[in-house]
């Protein structure tokens, strides 16, 4: 029977299957951060457990570290962020686990290190204790993200017990236009089917817009595969992916190699494999995109204007009306006369390098606004130290940019960088939820290109009117 | 895991939809490293004041829901993270079910963790709930996992699906990795035979 690429990773990781269809799925990564991974490990002490695979373990400290120059020092943290990243340490040294400490060129954020050392390969399982995981699926493996429960499950059994999702496909045909990017296509995409529209499906992306991404735009697409409600995103590997593993620390070598690789090219969609869901978008009517309300499905291009409570149905007029309120926008205003307080770029959607160049290419010979509070969060120490090399950290800080460590920052707000109450920003995260960058914050979500115009105008801006 | 067997109590409404874990447990208080004590902080600022004062039409501090242990909730609840201070939180505070018309996966997942149900339902069904909890005080519901209904304040009857093995682990309150452990000869051979398969992992 033809497979879906998704059918075939799933299969080849049952270990059993029970009647009802629930079974245990062999996990072949497991990446871990500092914040839901202590009450595991302490399961695991209090059961007398051990970790049953410590060489597919890998962890790093990304959610709660300071992005200040002057992190070394442990005092800039809060003590209770410091005792989860001192207990991540000690977790990590007492199970045997891979560990990036901060102090580590390599440490970044989580699904940024995974791909960056070739932890992550095509044909995998990854889980991890959070639910951007889905970024690994742009190499092809079957990507999730668990609940600290099923962190310890994982950490005890290398297994999971899971229920097969359903299939969807989303096409984007076509070639996209100037000025819009892997970020815009998977905002069009949860614009369209809603937060709720991939739930109980994993979603494989294709088509020639995807085709045409590069690896680091593939993962910014499949990162965003939970905010439109899926277990998983995921994209068939190509050559593209197989050069982007080749040569990586943990990717296999030589004879290995070609072993892996001759399987990794089995893995697509077989012709006429059945999809439960299917939705297609065309590369060439994607704009640049925006975020006005506190839901990720709340997108329009930036040339629209603030919608009305009434053009919503059912539950989401109310909801509507009150993210106009918190986000303090009027029916009918054009989304390019909103001013911005705070430009944030970085974030596992766009913390790689091809984003810093994104951006960069905007910014250059350019100033922020005046007053503008402006930062630039790498995705992880490498991805800094690359953007060093090519000159792009000297156009952030020549532009006004600050030049932050590698960290989650502001995509979450648990370190220090977050949002004042009613400061509004442009940020090149994943979630625009009421208080996500801080209580009371105001987030809209785009692209990086988009981020850097607006630092430039100081209001929410089309590039396209920039280049 | 505590069981879930019947379940008696006041079901508070939150008709908003896409209630997420952001809104259940804001980040700040993630920096713990116990499960435990979360409840205090659930629904944290839509619940208090920065000052720490009560936002008085918040449902769960109207005195009638104050001691709610179910929540009729809006579409797609607890979308957003994998935390699993969502449902911890929840738990803390008293709530062991959340009836809607979807929830998102992970969430969905972490509750049957730690013996919480959610139950998804039909629109009518969700429609017909939450008036029924607006009732204040006298919106007591009882939820019985075994014969999979949910008995109104009127006496009206519904029922609802759940899977049969996450029914069975709720009933009787075990524990996933104990199962799991029971079959290590499983894990064993797998692990054999794909090192043979994928000798690159």
């Amino acid at each position: 029977m033809a497979k879906t690429l998704y059918d075939k990773i799933w299969d080849a990781h049952v270990v059993h299957e029970d009647t009802d269809g629930t079974s245990l799925l062999y996990i072949d990564r497991h990446l871990v951060h500092e914040v839901t991974s202590p009450q595991a490990f302490e399961g695991l002490r209090m059961a007398g457990r051990t970790v049953r695979a410590p060489e597919k373990t890998i962890a790093v400290p990304d959610h709660n570290v300071p992005t200040t120059l002057d992190r070394a020092n442990a005092a800039t943290m809060t003590e209770d962020s410091r005792i989860q990243v001192e207990a991540l340490d000690k977790n990590a040294k007492e199970f045997g686990i891979h560990y990036y400490p901060v102090s580590d060129v390599r440490q970044g954020i989580v699904h940024i290190v995974g791909p960056e050392q070739g932890w992550t390969l095509p044909g995998m399982t990854v889980v991890c204790g959070d639910s951007h995981t889905a970024t690994h699926g742009a190499f092809g493996a079957l990507a999730h993200g668990i609940g600290t429960s099923e962190v310890e499950h994982v950490l005890a059994t290398q297994t999971l017990i899971q229920k097969k999702s359903k299939n969807m496909k989303v096409e984007i045909t076509g070639s996209l236009r100037p000025g819009v990017t892997a970020k815009d296509i998977t905002m069009a995409v949860i614009g369209q089917t809603g937060t709720a529209g991939g739930t109980g499906y994993v979603i494989e992306y294709c088509g020639q817009a995807i085709e045409e991404l590069s690896m680091e735009g593939r993962m910014t697409v499949c990162n965003m595969a939970i905010e439109g409600g899926a277990r998983a995103g995921l994209i068939a590997p190509d050559e593209k992916t197989f050069a982007y593993c080749m040569g990586r620390p943990h990717a296999p070598k030589g004879a290995q190699w070609e072993a892996a690789l001759a399987y990794w090219k089995t893995l697509k969609t077989d012709e006429g494999a059945h999809f439960d869901k299917v939705v297609t978008i065309a590369g060439e009517d994607i704009a640049p995109l925006v975020t006005w309300g506190t839901s990720p499905e709340d997108v329009l291009p930036i040339t629209a204007t603030v919608p009305s409570p009434e053009d919503f149905e059912g539950g989401k007029v109310e909801a509507a009306r009150r993210s106009l309120a918190y986000m303090g926008l009027e029916p009918g205003q054009k989304l390019s006369d909103v001013t911005v307080d705070t430009v944030f770029i970085g974030s596992c959607t766009n913390g790689r390098i091809e984003d810093l160049r994104a951006a960069a290419a905007v910014l250059k010979g350019k100033k922020i606004k005046d007053g503008m509070r402006a930062m630039v969060v790498p995705g992880s120490g490498l991805v800094r130290a690359q953007a060093e090399e090519e000159g792009l950290a000297d156009i952030f800080k020549e532009a006004g940019f600050e030049w932050r460590m590698a960290g989650c920052s502001m995509c979450l707000a648990m370190n220090p960088d977050q949002l004042k109450p009613e400061e509004r920003c442009i940020s090149t995260s994943n979630r625009n939820f009421e208080g996500r960058q801080g209580r009371g914050g105001r987030t809209h979500l785009a692209s990086p290109a988009m981020a850097a115009a607006a630092a430039i105008t100081g209001r929410l801006t089309d590039v396209r009117e920039l280049n | 895991m505590e069981k879930f067997t019947t379940l008696t109590g006041v079901a508070a409404p939150m008709p908003l939809v896409n209630i997420d874990t952001d809104m259940i447990i804001p980040k700040q208080f993630l920096k713990t490293i116990k499960r435990t004590g979360l409840g205090a902080n659930l629904f944290d600022e839509m619940r208090f004041n920065t000052d720490g004062s009560e936002i008085e039409d918040f449902v769960l501090n109207k005195p009638a829901y104050r001691e709610a242990s179910i929540l009729v909730a809006g579409d797609n609840f607890g979308c957003g993270s994998s935390r699993e201070h969502a449902p911890w939180a929840l738990a803390d505070f008293g709530i062991r079910c959340v009836i809607s018309t979807s929830f998102a996966d992970i969430f969905f997942n972490n509750c049957f963790k730690n013996g919480i149900l959610p139950i998804v339902l039909p629109q009518e069904d969700v429609d017909k709930l939450m008036d029924d909890a607006e009732r204040g005080a006298n919106a007591v519901m009882t939820v019985d996992l075994e014969a999979q209904t949910i008995t109104g304040p009127d006496g009206g009857t519904i029922t609802f699906d759940v899977e049969p093995f996450r029914k069975h682990c709720l009933l009787n309150g075990l524990d996933d990795i104990g199962l799991t452990l029971q079959k290590s000869a499983s894990i064993d051979s797998f692990e054999a035979q794909y090192a043979q398969q994928a000798p690159w992992l």
